[in-house]
């Protein structure tokens, strides 16, 4: 298949091996930030073409990972209510809030739909006007401006049935975040190369500058992780920390302007719980103050409980890549991808569930010794 | 939950805590398409299957020609010719008429295409609401000739894994139709009676083990089952395994794995490996096996699990799924 193929070609992956086993003589960890490249690096089996000096640790980048158990517990108290329809995307059905999660709610009786795009959930919404429809959007940088489009289409064509809670969030306060924290070990970054396809890459430049680490726009296919792997090593070897785009074909440095904009309308930067990484500043979005019709929290009234995750899931330290998912203790005992403790365990972006479900032997091995 | 139904783990998980106790006996507990009993001298086996599917109709069939070769393919693959088959709707108060008999006409040509007839029939109608317009039960009773000996038990080190053409047309076909997802080229399903094909492989295909059809859970899952029941390893090479240019790029695009989408047309056979080739000469010469290649090798004995090779030479778990497969968000 055209632009897949060939970044899935052994042909060009086994030079790419070779060329950053000549180049490295020191060990390095690299995280990749995002769920997608973590998944592409445990279904192709990457880490184990790469030279033992490198380290891959798997990055905050999942959007139903990262996404506070609050929110979740509101998305599922609001489908309760008689006659609202709650849509997401099909991977934040199954991630547990504090008792259950949406799909249990859909088995009560709760009209919870899966959606591959927030303008589907407007459109049931103009399909179905006596009923409220409530879109949970979730994701990062990627999946937030058909959010912004599907409210600011709501907003243009006044429909008022529709509204949304927005957990989208921000990836530069999660890597900033990370470098901050005393315990981090991570000396170079694989950006989310679909993140950047929207934002740019200029929005890195400050956190390489402030923390001296290389950060690699990079996309999702076998060939493109390791090509960004060789660009981060030459850089660390070389003492380098800069900027670069790896995944150039799809990101421009300035972004897509069309999609910022509409952001820059539709949603206000805000303060917020992140699964694993505490409260981040001005790390999420929420509707700003002239579309807060649509903000489906506002319309129902609803408030925010504290809720806590469950003691012995470790998805925080793993987000962190402080633990990788098979060292956590409760990784395929009590945890696994048909009874999830964290978010992880559950979307195919997940950390834990790419080691469990398309582990590597050794990963198997170690569940197997357990 | 709807996840029960998906033929993953938590289908197994329903089957093994709530049928199994309830209803166990040697016939069921050995969870094969099809159960065989003797009568007389005859070799009966039997099976039955409830469809679904939305929407009812699709590229390539709809709910009438799946619920026929559904059926008779779980007579196939145990080695059975189907001699007939039964038929139960459930219709929803308001079904029309008029689409109702397209789709038994559906299933008329689909039992003539298959050789068989529909010689008993049930009707019911529920109330508006209580089922999605229509519901079909299909059953079905076939004969097994006396030199067939077909079952995961046979399988042994060293047999090649067979498929009979390109995986996941008819998972991708009824997603497409149902959220009206447009690609370039039309998906269309692969739902087809494979008992044709059986009998010409079963004829001159040599040592043939045992088959399955990779309905729901796709070709990962049927393959795990049958490692799992057998008790060995199998090594899947992922570049092997044929998929249509429109079926992956639906599946990139939604963020679904081939192997987990569902055929109605294609078989999964497990054959000795010195007859690996003359099976695959058997299975190309008909038409529903053309493109048939093999994809895997039983590696040893005692694992109880499925590998998959990839292009790069790593080698990871290839595992069943928890419930159906879900869309990624980006």
């Amino acid at each position: 298949m055209k632009f897949l193929d060939e970044f899935r070609d052994a042909a060009v992956v086994r030079p790419l091996v070779e060329q950053i086993r000549e180049t490295i003589t020191h060990p390095w960890t690299i995280m990749e930030v995002c769920g997608g490249q973590t998944h592409t690096i445990v279904r192709y089996g990457l880490d184990e073409l790469l030279p033992r000096e490198v380290t891959l640790v798997h990055g905050p980048g999942c959007p139903v990972c990262v996404t506070p158990i609050e929110m979740i517990d509101l998305a599922i108290e609001l489908s309760k209510r008689a006659g609202l329809i709650l849509c997401s995307f099909g991977d934040m059905l199954r991630v547990p809030g504090s008792t259950y999660d949406l799909f249990d709610a859909r088995a009560v009786g709760a009209d919870v739909r899966v959606v591959y795009s927030p303008l589907d959930a407007l459109d049931l919404a103009r399909r179905e006007p006596s009923r409220e429809v409530v879109f949970f959007a979730v994701g990062f940088e990627t999946t937030a401006p058909t959010t912004a489009m599907a409210v600011h289409q709501a907003a243009r064509l006044k429909i008022p049935n529709f509204s949304v809670i927005v957990a989208h969030v921000r990836v530069p306060p999660a890597i900033e975040a990370i470098l901050s924290s005393d315990d981090n070990r991570v000396q170079g970054f694989l950006a989310a190369g679909h993140v950047c396809t929207v934002m740019g890459i200029d929005e890195y430049r400050p956190l390489v500058e402030k923390f001296k680490v290389p950060i690699i726009v990079t996309g999702f296919e076998p060939v493109d992780l390791l090509q960004g792997v060789a660009m981060c090593v030459a850089q660390l070897e070389q003492g380098r920390a800069e900027v670069e785009n790896q995944y150039a074909r799809a990101v421009r440095n300035e972004g897509n302007i069309i999609a910022r904009d509409l952001m820059a309308e539709v949603f206000a930067l805000v303060d917020r719980r992140w699964r694993g990484l505490d409260t981040l500043p001005k790390s999420a979005m929420a509707l700003s103050d002239r579309y807060a019709a649509y903000d489906a929290i506002r319309r129902f009234g609803l408030t925010q409980a504290p809720a806590n995750e469950p003691i012995e899931c470790r998805a925080g330290e793993v987000l962190r890549g402080l633990l990788k998912p098979t060292q956590c203790p409760a990784f395929g005992s009590s945890c696994t991808p048909d009874h999830p403790l964290g978010a992880p365990m559950v979307s195919a972006e997940g950390a834990c569930a790419a080691y469990f479900c398309a582990g590597r032997l050794a990963a198997v091995s170690a569940t197997e010794a357990k | 939950m709807l996840g029960h139904g998906s033929g993953g783990r938590l289908t197994a998980e329903l089957v093994s805590k709530v049928f199994l106790p309830a209803l166990s006996n040697p016939l069921l507990d050995r969870l094969n398409d099809s159960a065989e009993v003797k009568v007389g001298p005859s070799r009966v086996v039997f099976t039955t299957d409830s469809f679904v599917v939305n929407p009812l109709r699709f590229p390539g069939g709809d709910i009438g020609s799946l619920a026929v070769n559904g059926t008779v393919n779980d007579l196939a693959v145990v080695g059975g010719q189907p001699i007939g088959l039964s038929a139960a709707f459930i219709l929803e108060e308001g079904f029309p008429i008029a689409e109702l008999k397209a789709i038994v006409q559906s299933m008329r040509t689909a039992a003539e295409r298959a050789g068989v007839a529909v010689i008993a029939a049930d009707t019911k109608v529920v109330e508006h609401g209580k089922a999605d317009g229509l519901f079909i039960t299909t059953s079905g009773i076939g004969v097994v000739a006396g030199s067939i000996e077909l079952g995961p038990e046979r399988i042994q080190v060293g047999d090649a894994v067979l498929v009979s053409g390109p995986i996941g047309d008819h998972g991708i076909a009824v997603m497409s139709a149902r959220e009206g997802l447009e690609f370039q080229t039309t998906i269309v399903s692969d739902s087809a009676p494979l008992n044709g094909l059986v009998s010409q492989m079963l004829e001159g295909g040599g040592t043939i083990r045992c088959m399955r059809d990779p309905t729901r859970g796709g070709v990962a899952t049927v393959i795990n089952e049958l490692a799992k029941s057998s008790g060995v390893e199998i090594v899947i090479e992922e570049m092997a395994v044929p998929v249509r240019h429109g079926v992956r790029a639906a599946c990139e695009i939604l963020g679904l794995d081939p192997l987990y989408v569902a055929c109605e047309g294609r078989l999964v056979a497990i054959v000795h490996g010195a007859d690996a080739d003359r099976a695959l000469a058997a299975m190309r010469d008909h038409p529903l096996g053309s493109d048939s290649c093999r994809i895997g090798t039983v590696t040893r004995s005692g694992a109880h699990r499925v590998l998959l090779r990839t292009a790069f030479g790593t080698t990871r778990l290839l595992d069943v799924l928890a419930g159906a497969q879900l869309p990624r968000i980006c």
